[in-house]
């Protein structure tokens, strides 16, 4: 079972209803795979860096969450097959990430904010 | 008479010593640079989005490749711009 957290982005024009909907086909899909929810973050509208595929604007959706090794194929293939998704990146969480990312949602901080410039 | 460069003074003007760089992630003890902190990686990029060289951010070799990964995971997620004139 490894830690992986998966960012995805909606297209603008998606409703408030269907973006739930999707995020929680997406949970559903990871639970009935042997899968376990983590942490699920909607940042909801976001203005994009640049453009992608004419839109200026983007849905963001983060879930951190940690499933067997061989899901995640089933995974990419299950959101490509969905229109709606501008953009999507899985990545792996080593040990220090998930000490991160637990951290930063109970408030402590992380020590980037004492970096000075 | 004295000229006005030939002023002697009693101790040695020391030049203004440059502050020694050190690796952040080292001395705070930062194991995991996060790629969606856009506001934290910013600090390691110019004004054009380029990311800075080591001799400049003065962050050791572990941590610049941790870094620069970051900044190409963001900029896929189109959290930071590939190129841009004014990113500050």
């Amino acid at each position: 079972m490894n830690n992986y957290e998966l960012m995805v982005i909606f297209t603008p024009v998606l409703s408030e209803e269907d973006y739930k909907a999707a995020q929680k086909k997406y949970t559903a899909f990871i639970k009935d795979n042997g899968g376990e929810v983590v942490h699920e973050n909607p940042w909801g509208l976001k203005s994009l860096a640049y453009p992608i595929q004419k839109k200026t604007t983007g849905l963001y959706w983060v879930l951190e969450f940690n499933a067997p090794s061989d899901f995640n194929e089933r995974l990419n293939i299950q959101i490509r097959r969905d229109e709606t998704v501008l953009r999507f990146m899985a990545t792996k969480l080593d040990k220090y990430a998930v000490e991160y990312n637990a951290k930063k949602r109970s408030g402590v901080p992380t020590g980037t904010e004492k970096v000075g410039a | 008479m004295a000229k006005a460069n030939e002023i002697k003074y009693l101790t040695a003007i020391k030049p203004e010593k440059r502050a020694k760089k050190f690796c952040r992630f080292k001395k705070y003890g930062i194991k995991y640079i996060d790629y969606k902190d856009a506001e934290f990686l910013k600090k390691f990029l110019n004004e054009q989005g380029k990311l800075l060289p080591r001799r400049i951010t003065g962050n050791s070799l572990k941590y610049q490749r941790k870094v620069s990964d970051a900044v190409k995971k963001a900029r896929q997620m189109a959290l930071l711009p590939y190129v841009t004139d004014l990113l500050k």
